[in-house]
This record gives structure tokens, sequence and C-alpha cells, in this order.
């Protein structure tokens, strides 16, 4: 797998906390058998809604790929339609103020990091790419740092999940299938595994 | 650092060992699936050449897309008819049990799993859902997860993890009338918000939770999700062994004895370290109703809607986002809002216990001129159950639709929808914009009885002046 160490591009800000995963993706979107072609639909009814003024829309922001949120952002349903649906548009990583879980624990596992950063970071990003849209966003794993113009700030990263995405073994179903005698050793301690209703 | 908690307990004994990331392999005790998260990880399966790899340990059902009027096959949504077929297809080639339509034990997965004794204590559950927090009511850990990760449990019955803390949110006291499980966990969120859980497993205890029965401990657990916390769980007790003895997967005779002794060992230790704790009043929750697009923007239903010089700066954005799209101007009383639409089921509170309680307000009483009520039982069990005692007749005679089981309005992806504008009180999870199947339709949650005191009288009711 490949080994993600930084991420460069332009940004696109969104802002507002407790974005949930109904409104990246709403469910409708969700009667399918793959993931394919989600890309056009993220933040459907929120782009409608703005009338082409939505930043997945604007015309500076296109070809955008390290996308810049606030609070709480992915709460709500697991669906990971909603991270597929960002990624597929063209979006590598994600720098926000928090993440909910499942959201996080949903990108780790495609690849796409998600940062925390401050509040006053993530505003100070939100104007350098509103001021420049044209401007590389750099976001480097190895220093924790996100970079844009002259700004340079810290983010945040739990250590193993950034572990995961610098050693390339962010996809964690190989490994979990390697230990398959430590997998039966486990199951075979559990009392309940023998009680057959 | 927790220690001594039922959590600790089980994640230890789930522990397969440690990733070189540091994560925890986890090893996870029941596995459910259902239409809208598993088709892909199947695919990804068969992309890698991988098997399931405890078939037995995976239960299968079809609940958000079916359709709770005309259930015939195929289904009038082509898309729903080949998700229906991707499922069904998937069981059969990797010989998983799967719940279907008309089997009497088709029905909401978070309904079904508990009524056929499959959730018991001290396993680890897992589920392409996010309210799979609701089977913690049995002491079980269980969460919810991504696609990816249905991949990775259905090819090594393991999940890569990072520990939660965990946070004893207890509530002490009797329950005044009117108020219902549901207003406890609405409450809770209100004040610890939505993003208060993140990182956390939260252990309801207190005597408030103590004194509830299954399904009201089903109700609360079930939204941990909207509190941020993953999962949530009551430590087990006589209640939770009553409720399972006898049923489909419980064990049985000297098996019996057995796990209830493993299960009553597992509680939570006296002296147990908790990395939090709060401590909540039952004689301060009211019957609550959301006023927002978040389930924290809750209130009691005989206050107003919070203007934003009463709430800290941080909310205020999402507060003025949520004036906006529910169209409630801020220092009205939520009392009195009119209503289109009532909904009563999904995971929250679709059981046997809340169409009991709203049958018995409903007796006698007829929803409003201009309503649309309908209720949809969790389960096929819970509507065999229902008409059993005759609860179908009383919701009829009420006005209310008697609906088919399944996830239904709660996320509208079967054909039950708001549409335009309407607002809905509903006893489901979510208030989110466009939660209910239109990009502008409106949602309040609040209890089941509170729903259907809204659509006797056709506004939002205190439903403590109607008993």
């Amino acid at each position: 797998m490949t080994k993600i160490t930084a991420i460069f591009g332009p940004g696109m800000p969104l802002r507002g906390n407790d974005i949930d995963t109904d409104r990246i993706i709403p469910a409708r979107f969700l009667r399918c058998v793959t993931f394919d072609g989600l890309g056009e639909q993220v933040f459907a009814d929120d782009r409608q809604q703005a009338q082409g003024q939505h930043p997945f829309d604007q015309p500076q922001y296109q070809g955008a790929k390290i996308l810049v949120v606030n609070g709480n952002f992915g709460c709500g349903s697991s669906r990971e339609h909603a991270p597929q649906a960002i990624a597929k548009w063209g979006i590598e990583a994600i720098v926000g103020e928090s993440f909910a879980e499942i959201f996080f624990g949903n990108c780790l596992a495609m690849g796409v990091p998600c940062v925390t950063a401050d509040a006053a970071t993530v505003s100070q990003l939100h104007t350098g790419i509103e001021q420049d849209p044209s401007a590389t966003v750099e976001l480097d794993l190895e220093t924790l740092q996100v970079r844009i113009g002259e700004l340079t700030a810290a983010v945040n990263m739990g250590d193993g999940p950034r572990q995961m995405l610098q050693s390339g073994t962010w996809d964690a179903c190989g490994q979990l299938v390697a230990q398959a005698e430590n997998i039966k050793k486990t199951a075979t301690q559990l009392p309940y595994m023998s009680w057959a209703g | 650092m927790s220690q001594g908690t039922l959590f600790d307990k089980v994640w230890d004994l789930h522990t397969v060992g440690v990733l070189p990331s540091g994560q925890t392999q986890l090893f996870i005790g029941l596995h459910l699936i259902h239409e809208v998260t598993s088709p892909q990880a199947f695919a990804m399966l068969k992309e890698r050449g991988l098997k399931v790899l405890y078939p037995q340990r995976t239960i299968a059902t079809v609940d958000h897309i079916v359709p709770t009027e005309n259930q015939a096959r195929p289904f009038v949504d082509v898309l729903a008819e080949e998700m229906m077929q991707a499922l069904e297809q998937s069981c059969q080639e990797h010989n998983i049990t799967f719940h279907n339509i008309g089997s009497g034990n088709q029905g909401i997965v978070h309904v079904i799993a508990p009524e056929q004794g499959l959730t018991q204590p001290g396993m680890t559950i897992a589920c392409g859902d996010s309210h799979t927090s609701t089977h913690g009511a049995f002491g079980a850990i269980a969460f919810g997860i991504g696609t990816s990760q249905v991949r990775d449990v259905l090819a090594s019955q393991t999940l890569a993890l990072a520990k939660l803390k965990v946070r004893r949110v207890e509530v002490n006291g009797p329950l005044k009338p009117g108020v219902y499980a549901k207003d406890v966990i609405l409450h809770i969120i209100r004040k610890l918000g939505v993003k208060g859980g993140v990182g956390y497993a939260y252990e309801f205890a207190g005597t408030t939770f103590e004194q509830m029965n299954m399904e009201e401990r089903m109700t609360v657990c079930n939204m941990s999700i909207e509190g941020g916390a993953r999962c949530g769980y009551v430590n087990p007790d006589q209640v939770t062994f009553d409720y399972i003895q006898g049923r489909d997967f419980a064990p049985k005779e000297a098996a019996w004895e057995e796990a209830v002794a493993w299960w009553t060992h597992l509680q939570s230790d006296q002296n147990a370290v908790y990395d939090d704790v709060v401590v909540f009043d039952a004689a301060d929750i009211a019957p609550t109703v959301t006023w927002g697009i978040t389930p924290g923007q809750g209130i009691a239903v005989d206050e107003a809607v919070p203007p934003p010089e009463t709430m800290p700066e941080s909310e205020r954005v999402i507060a003025s986002e949520a004036y906006k799209y529910m169209e409630l101007e801020p220092g009205a009383p939520i009392q009195g809002t009119k209503v289109d639409v009532c909904f009563i089921g999904s995971c929250t509170n679709g059981r046997l216990s809340d169409l009991q309680e709203v049958a018995h307000f409903a007796q006698g009483k007829h929803v409003a001129k201009g309503v649309k009520a309908f209720v949809v039982p969790g389960s096929e069990r819970v509507k065999q159950q229902a008409e059993a005692e005759g609860l179908d007749k009383v919701f009829e005679e009420a006005g209310f639709e008697w609906r088919e089981a399944g996830c239904s309005m709660c996320l509208a992806m079967n054909p039950d929808k708001l549409q335009g504008n309407q607002l809905s009180a509903s006893s489901s999870n979510r208030n989110f914009k466009g939660r209910q199947g239109s990009s502008s339709g409106r949602t309040l949650l609040m209890s089941p009885v509170m729903v259907a005191a809204a659509a006797v009288t056709g506004e939002v009711t205190d439903v403590r002046s109607l008993i």
C-alpha cells in the first residue's frame, strides 16, 4: 500500500460545526451497491440550496485536494459513503477542529488523513485559502505541520493512525487476517463462543 | 485511564494483540449486517480473494430500504431491489443467516438481535450502523463501523481500534410522570453536547437506569452516538438476565448458569476508575423536544426556543442556521408549533413497550385533521406481538396508519418521506437537515408518547397536560 506522508494541493474552506454525514451524502444516494459515482453527489442538498455558492461548486475550488473544516465534522451516521463521496470528488486529506470518531476511522481505512488543528489555525487556513484559492496547502504528517503561504502551523493526529498512514498499513485488513492463530486463541477463551443457543 | 469497568474487562478479554500501529486488534463476538453498508464490503472480500472467517458469527437482515406498505418483490424501487438481491446473494454465497422479509424474524437490526437473544452481556458487537450502541443496554461493548471495517470483520472477525476512555453518566431518582427514557437521553445530550462523548464510551449508571426495563435502556444506549459517544452501556443485572432467558439464542441449562455467573463478574467493580464522571438528577428531566438541526439542540417542552444570547458563543452559528432551517423564532415557545407528520418507530423507539405506551395514550383519542400519523413496528415480531394485543386496532381507530417493520422515515431510504418543508414530530434519533427524506423537511425529536400527543392535537404538546 502507498505510504502517505504528505499531501500537497489547493485547499477548500468549508465552514460550520457539526456537519453530519446525512448532509455529506443524503440517504437517497445510499441506494447503491458500489461507491462509484458518489463524488458527484457529495453535499447534494447543501449545494442545491447554495445555488452554486457552495465551495464544492465554486469554480475557484475545483481541483482542491485538502478540505478544511470546523468542529465535529462527519457526525451522525456511520455511512462510509460520506468519506467515499468526498474522496471520489478529489479530496485527499481533511484538516479540522475535530472529527466524529466513526468518520475518522472510515477515512483512515481509506487512506484519507484527518488531522486536527486549533480553531485559530483553522480560521487562518480558511482565510488563507479564500484569499488565494490557487495557493498550495501542504500537510506534512512527518512534522505534523500544515503550511500555506507564510503560515506554518501545528496539526495533531494520534500516533497509531499516523503510523498506519506513514507505513502504508492504513488498510488493516491484511494485518488482521494474518493473525488467524491468535484470533482463534482469543475466540476459544470466550465462554459464549461455545454456548449454542 | 479507566480501570475495572465493564468496558475494560470486555476490552481485555477480546484483545487478540497489539498491532504495529499501537492499535488493539479486537475480536468481535457478534457481527450484524444489513443491505446498505455491506454490499461493498463483500465486493472488497471478493477482490482480495478472502473468505468470511466465522460465518456463524454474522447475522443479516434487511431494514433501511424496506417499504412499509407494498413489500411485493421485486420492489417498486429498482435500486432497493438491487440492494436486496445483493444481500441475498452474499448471504447465500458465504453461508450467513439472513432474516428476510416474511421470515417472521426480519426487522431493524438493533431490534431483532436483542429480541432473538443474540445480544448478550460481555460481547463485543459491531455493525455498519452507528446505532449499534443500542446493544450496550445489555452490557455489551457495541459500536458502529464503516464498510471497510465490515470487510475487516467478515475477513478476520476482528477490528483495529484504539481504546476509548470511559465516562460514567449517572442519573438518579424516579422519572416524573410523562417523562420517558427518550427524554433522559435527549436531556443528557442537551447537557453534554453532541461532541461531548467523542473519545468516550458512556457507562449509564445510577438508580434511574437500574429501574428501567431493557427496552428503555436500549432507547438510552441507542442515542449515545448522538452525544458523540461511539458506544454506551448499562451494567448487566437481573433485569438483563430475565429479558434474555428463554430467547432463541440464550444459553440453555448448564450454560445458562455459567453465563449468569460470567455476566455478573463482568459488571464494573465498586471501586472502578473512570476517566470522567457526570451526575444528573432525574427530577430535573422534563419531556424534552429538539428545536434545531442537531440532537443537542433540545429544550423542555415548556421552554422557548433559546435565543442566541443565552448560549455560548461557539453554539451561535449552528443555532442561527437552525432558526432559519426550522423556521422557528428564537424566544418563541416550542409548544403550539404546528406539525404535519407524526412518525412512531425506529431503532430508538419502535419496540413493543413503546407501542404499548402510545396505544395506551391514543386509546379513545383521534389524530388531528390534516396530520399524517403512522406507526412502524421495529420488527416482524414486534408487529405480531402488537397485533396479538390488539394495538393495531387501537392505532387505526385513533387514525394512525399501521405499517410493516423497517427503519422507514427515520432516514427515509424507503418510500416514507417528508414532502417540502413539512414538520415532523418523530420518535427517531436524528433531526439533521434533510434527514427524513426532503431537503427542506424539518424534524422535532421527542418521546413516542409526545409524538402521539402532537398527532392528536396537531401541534407540539406537553404530554403532561393530557395524561
